[in-house]
């Protein structure tokens, strides 16, 4: 985890003479999408046999605990099959959807700001936020504020924003990135808990009591403390929303903590930054998802607190209530009639915490907010397949399906992954040719026409008998990736339509 | 605004697929390519008749429907002492005040919160033994709120299966920050509040977000599984949860 380390060195050189002070936390200096390709990233983590044990035992906690509860329902296939109706439906009327979300929000109370990308969704929140005339906000965990940067994006402006879910404010206080979409510092153990907090609590609010021990209630009473004054102090807080109701306008929120609860209820503002995917048409539909979600993701009956809010109740928590509709590459996502089955995703996590791949290396090789097989399926799609860490994000994955069998909106995330590295290839072949496209090229043009494919089989087995060898033990330059590790067996000496012609003309001759 | 509109019309350029499908099928209903099941529950109430969604792929889901559960009021208490909550059963109303009265020695309480629609009787007992109460009427400030230990509510229905108690903040359950703020919360809920399963209780809450009300789920005390997966029930929100079902 070489990035911590880095970033946990600078962050304890600055001193507040040495200014510019941060307000937070800073996060590793890399970008993500700075990424290297899959393959090369993971070289920082498979040998960290720390991370590995944390990973292994956590992915085979709840993968345990979710197939438990999934097996107390008789009817949890149904469910399934309705959640990807309902998500299917939605998506292919989003417009008309959005559009009727709009109305209601502002029907009763709420303020809709629609934002195209990243930049714009920032911008939006920055100003909300500045014309409160406030330097800090709380904030619920969200993934959709972690893909558009919304936290780096405010502290660059002068506005902290704490993190107040447990996991996020480890993540936070460990100048760390989220590994998990679920539970954010899964690749962190009780001891390395204990230490963060007693190091950098002080540093940001109420310390961790001296006497801190590695106890992970003692850890959770901890953070009560130090988070319970930045509550009562905050006039502002973020929001995402797992969903929203489109013919009424309520958005909900399920949580574990009460961080959710305190940050929808304390505050006189609320900001709710929402992806456009995040739809349902109706509060019926409510049902659906919120029996698939919890036991899906933490493996509960269902998780300790749902909150569901319509616009501003008076005299009853925010004010003051803005929601802010996100593209940001969905609608791309969405053009795309394959690729679209992603927008599906609930963010439960269970396809991670089922994967192979993901259990061994965690989620930062991913070089995303969205790890594991749901991150591969939807970070190329919704970055663009430019980068090298997007390019290769397809083929981090041995096509087992684990993932589609556990996903509770029906996700066929194999036969996506294997649909975008059909993408990936294609987008190859339009730049210039490389070895690989150069020699497929060949192959194609030789085997696309009988004649000639004979003709190759003869000239392949007299490559054979001159070389004299039954095996070659090393190629040169290129070729040696395979042989190092494997001996690369010659072409018989004779090809198949030759012997097929020997025996007919044995069989015509007899 | 700008924003809207690009957004908007990024989405419809995206579904030109699903627009050309629509047009094909409205033109040959009869050939049986349309599909004639029940329509999504959202187009019986659209906005405007004439932009509704067309009727396609249609949920294949019966809503609002109870499930099999032999005893509700038993089963719901099951699932929430799963939990880690306190669960007494009181055979009838006249037992509720003498019950809150020994939840509330029982977490320490000195102080409790009451929303302003709660029944005064069910506080009877514990006021006697010397918890300050503290009426919510005129509201409590935050700051108040988190130097009081308790606060007792009413709830407005509960799901066996999942253990779970739905509260739409009446004037018997409160505003939402008076069940959250103090660390011990001890709630009332009737037998016959308590349904199935979800979809039954869905279907029950609907009249309250139609009218606007803010809903809050509480299944068990406030709890975390985020450091190495290990449950530590009690973080922001109450700590401990005490459950009355009357009936």
């Amino acid at each position: 985890m070489r990035t911590n380390e880095k970033s946990r060195a600078s962050a304890t050189l600055v001193t507040p003479a040495s200014a510019p002070v941060r307000r937070t936390p800073a996060p590793p200096a890399e970008r993500m999408i700075d990424a290297p390709p899959f393959p090369e990233n993971v070289k920082n983590y498979i040998n960290n046999e720390q991370l590995r044990a944390n990973m292994r035992h956590a992915t085979h906690t709840i993968r345990a605990k979710r197939s438990a509860v999934a097996a107390e329902l008789p009817n949890w296939e149904e469910l399934r099959t309705a959640a990807e109706d309902i998500k299917n439906h939605t998506a292919r009327h989003l417009d008309y959807y959005l559009e009727q979300l709009e109305a209601n929000l502002i029907k009763n109370g709420a303020q809709v700001h629609w934002a195209s990308d990243a930049a714009e969704a920032n911008r939006i929140v920055i100003a909300l936020v500045q014309a409160k005339g406030v330097d800090e906000v709380v904030k619920i965990k969200s993934m959709v504020t972690q893909e558009i940067e919304l936290n780096e994006a405010l502290e660059a402006a002068g506005i902290a924003a704490w993190e107040t879910d447990l996991a996020e404010l480890i993540v936070q206080l460990g100048h760390d990135r989220p590994s998990n979409i679920l539970v954010p510092a899964i690749h962190r153990n009780r001891d390395e808990v204990r230490e963060i907090f007693l190091r950098e609590m002080k540093l940001y609010g109420k310390a961790a009591p001296e006497d801190l021990d590695n106890d992970p209630k003692n850890l959770a009473a901890a953070a009560r403390l130090h988070l319970r004054e930045k509550f009562l102090r905050a006039k502002v807080a973020l929001s995402g929303s797992n969903f929203c109701v489109a013919d009424n306008g309520t958005l909900v929120i399920v949580e574990s903590e009460g961080n959710g609860r305190m940050c929808l209820t304390l505050p006189e503002t609320l900001i709710s930054v929402t992806g456009i995917e995040k739809l349902v048409p109706t509060i019926a539909d409510l049902e659906v998802v919120l029996q698939l979600l919890p036991r899906s993701s933490t493996g509960e009956r269902m998780n300790p607190y749902t909150s569901m809010w319509t616009g501003v109740t008076p005299g009853d928590g925010p004010q003051e209530v803005h929601v802010v509709l996100v593209d940001n590459g969905r609608s791309k996502v969405l053009a795309d009639t394959t690729g679209r089955e992603v927008l599906r995703c609930i963010r439960c996590a269970a396809c991670m915490h089922a994967c192979p791949i993901y259990e061994r290396v965690g989620g930062h090789p991913y070089g995303s907010v969205y790890p594991g097989p749901i991150g591969s399926a939807l970070t190329p799609q919704l970055r663009g397949f430019n980068s090298a860490i997007d390019k290769s994000l397809p083929f981090a994955c041995s096509l087992c399906g684990a993932c589609a069998e556990v996903c509770p909106v029906k996700i066929p995330l194999p036969d996506i992954l294997v649909y975008l590295r059909h993408r990936v290839v294609e987008e190859k072949k339009r730049g210039h040719l490389g070895l690989e496209q150069t020699l497929i090229g060949f192959f194609g043009w030789v085997m696309s026409k009988g004649r000639r494919f004979g003709r190759f089989g003869t000239m392949a087995g007299l490559a054979r008998r001159v070389l004299g060898k039954e095996y070659l033990r090393s190629l040169p330059s290129l070729g040696k990736r395979w042989t190092a590790s494997r001996d690369l067996r010659m072409p018989p000496k004779s090809s198949y339509r030759k012997l097929w012609k020997k025996r007919a003309r044995r069989k015509g001759g007899a | 605004m700008m924003g809207r509109q690009e957004v908007l019309d990024k989405v419809r350029a995206a579904l030109v697929d699903v627009v050309a499908q629509e047009q094909d099928s409205a033109l040959a209903p009869a050939l049986g390519r349309g599909r004639s099941i029940a329509p999504h529950p959202a187009m019986t109430e659209s906005i405007g008749a004439s932009q509704a969604p067309a009727q396609d792929t249609p949920p294949q889901w019966e809503y609002g429907q109870p499930t099999a559960v032999h005893d509700v009021a038993e089963l719901f208490i099951d699932r929430v002492v799963d939990y880690k909550a306190t669960v007494e059963r009181a055979a009838t109303e006249a037992e509720i005040p003498a019950l809150v009265a020994r939840m509330l020695a029982s977490a320490g309480a000195l102080t409790c919160a009451l929303p302003a629609g709660l029944d005064a009787a069910w506080i009877a007992d514990g006021a006697a033994a010397g918890v300050q109460m503290r009426w919510d009427d005129p509201p409590l400030s935050k700051e108040e709120l988190n130097t009081i230990s308790a606060v007792v509510t009413a709830a407005s229905s509960g799901m066996a299966e999942t253990g779970t108690i739905v509260l739409d903040h009446r004037a018997d359950q409160g505003r939402r920050i008076l069940s959250l703020l103090p660390d011990t919360h001890v709630c009332v809920i009737r037998a016959d509040q308590i349904v199935t399963d979800v979809p039954e209780a869905m279907a029950r809450q609907e009249a309250s977000l139609r009218a606007g009300l803010p809903i809050t789920w509480i299944s068990g005390p406030s709890a975390t599984s985020d450091i190495e997966l290990s449950r530590v029930e009690g973080v922001h929100g109450p700590r401990n949860l005490y459950v009355i079902v009357v009936g």
